[in-house]
């Protein structure tokens, strides 16, 4: 098992084979999550039309590169706050914006989910579709999938555009690493980290990093208006 | 899908062993409490038993490592894991320098590639702790910081004109292992733990206002400034970084479920 999990983290040089470039529509609503069909039907649940999904997405779909400076090129596997398991790479195609949390946290935490929720406070509803707030936790022990939703359900951030990811010591000590987070466990409920709030392009690179709390977001939210258009 | 797993995983096993042959000794460090320059609200910490490298990875058996995992070769190595000085100093993907020796200690690597090549081996990196555990000891004490001319032999290699660094040129110490001081700094696995970091002095949490300064006072023995420089450059770097004189050796967990 040990070996297995070497192995992997020895050839991680795997692409994912590219789809094929057709038009693709969703519903707007998203009444079936993300979900997309190949024609312009109607949603079967709202009934609604359906909407093309962006060119930009589309695009990023339809390559199957990853640049080197995307964090897409980081193979650990993470659970999401539903239970799902998944890799970075499977949020490809939105954009990303990333903070690093641990839901036990009384000071710090509150106060970064609070710069996150205001953020997305700023952001044109109609963009959220194509955006995903991830939030990331250094605690991957007591932030179980479950305990996640929770948390989620708790600061009215469940919706489709918000993500919790659990995931292993080392998937979240490298993960750290390249938002250049820094932390420290300082008992078993306390860490002591950095507060920095990434925004990633599509593609997974890097564009823009808020540092500190309750600091002027314009530029951050300017960054993703760009992004999103 | 299957076979391609297997083949990789014997290829692993392959150059595992190949590493192995090398002479790659690794020592018990027995593991006990102790308090470290920078520890948790300055109490003890507990390190457990681990296995470590007798000596720093060389650039001989980084360059073993590079022919087996060509995506960490200089021309392949994703910009995410390594920054421009990334062996930079090497000629080309698979050739260093002439003039250096194989056996000095590999260096201008980025901590990603450090932590591969240790995963690569079923190792990993040590952690600050483990590191600094191991370090404070000399050739005949398992805790050498009290005594001052420890500080003094590894303050006297910051002074000390470059010369060719080979690995094993200098005593080892009472675990068995050498050139933990007086060789190259080295990698360890949770050294973006913040403490005396510039994005520390942000934060509102116990450590607020953490500026340079004060920094040293949360230091429990200001007489130990070799460990205090270990953990400044730790707390400036940033993982795809490399320098010129920052190398890494690996550990291992013991009683480790195989």
């Amino acid at each position: 098992m040990m070996l297995l999990i070497v192995v992997t983290s020895c050839n991680s040089d795997k692409s994912k084979g590219s789809q094929e470039e057709v038009a693709v529509y969703q519903c707007p609503m998203q009444c079936e999550g993300d979900k997309t069909y190949t024609e312009n039907v109607t949603c079967p649940i709202c009934k609604m039309d359906l909407k093309q999904v962006d060119a930009q997405v589309k695009k990023s779909e339809a390559s199957d590169e990853i640049s080197g400076e995307s964090i897409f090129n980081l193979t650990s596997k993470w659970n999401t706050e539903e239970g799902k398991e998944i890799q970075l790479e499977d949020l490809k195609g939105k954009t990303l914006v990333m903070v690093m949390i641990y839901t036990s946290c009384k000071a710090a935490c509150p106060r970064l989910v609070a710069d996150m929720r205001n953020i997305e406070a700023k952001i044109p509803k109609e963009r959220l579709q194509n955006l995903n707030f991830v939030l990331v936790s250094i605690d991957p022990t007591v932030d179980t999938p479950k305990r996640l939703k929770d948390f989620a359900i708790e600061n009215v951030m469940d919706d489709e555009h918000w993500t919790f990811l659990q995931g292993t010591e080392s998937g979240v000590r490298e993960f750290a690493n390249v938002l250049s987070v820094k932390y420290k466990e300082i008992s078993p409920i306390d860490f002591s980290h950095s507060n920095i709030i990434s925004v990633f392009n599509s593609e997974g690179e890097l564009i823009h990093q808020q540092e500190g709390l309750g600091v002027d977001n314009k530029e951050t939210v300017e960054a993703i208006i760009q992004l999103t258009q | 899908m299957k076979t391609k797993v297997f083949s990789l995983l014997l290829t692993c096993l392959v150059f595992q062993t190949f590493m192995f042959g090398q002479a790659k000794e690794m020592v018990l460090i027995e593991g006990s409490r102790y308090l470290p320059l920078y520890g948790r609200d300055s109490t003890v910490v507990a390190v457990k038993d681990f296995k470590m490298d007798v000596y720093p990875v060389s650039v001989e058996e980084y360059m073993t490592f590079l022919k087996d995992n060509p995506k960490w070769r200089k021309s392949n190595v994703k910009g995410l894991f390594a920054d421009k000085s990334y062996l930079s100093n090497w000629e080309s993907d698979l050739k260093m320098n002439e003039s250096v020796n194989p056996n000095s200690p590999i260096t201008n690597v980025s901590w990603f590639a450090a932590k591969a090549y240790c995963e690569c081996q079923d190792k990993r990196l040590p952690t600050v702790d483990e590191w600094e555990y191991a370090a404070m000891a000399d050739e005949t004490t398992k805790d050498a910081r009290v005594k001052p001319d420890y500080n003094a032999r590894i303050l006297s290699w910051y002074e000390e004109p470059r010369k060719e660094l080979i690995i094993g040129d200098s005593p080892k110490n009472i675990w068995g292992v050498y050139d933990l001081h007086g060789l190259v700094w080295e990698w360890t696995l949770d050294f973006n733990s913040v403490l005396i970091t510039g994005e520390s002095r942000k934060d509102t949490d116990k450590d607020s206002n953490l500026f340079c300064g004060s920094a040293s006072i949360n230091a429990t023995d200001l007489m130990n400034y070799a460990a205090f420089m270990r953990y400044a450059i730790r707390g400036s770097l940033q993982a795809k970084n490399s320098m010129k004189n920052l190398g890494f050796r690996c550990v291992k967990d013991v009683n480790e479920l195989k």
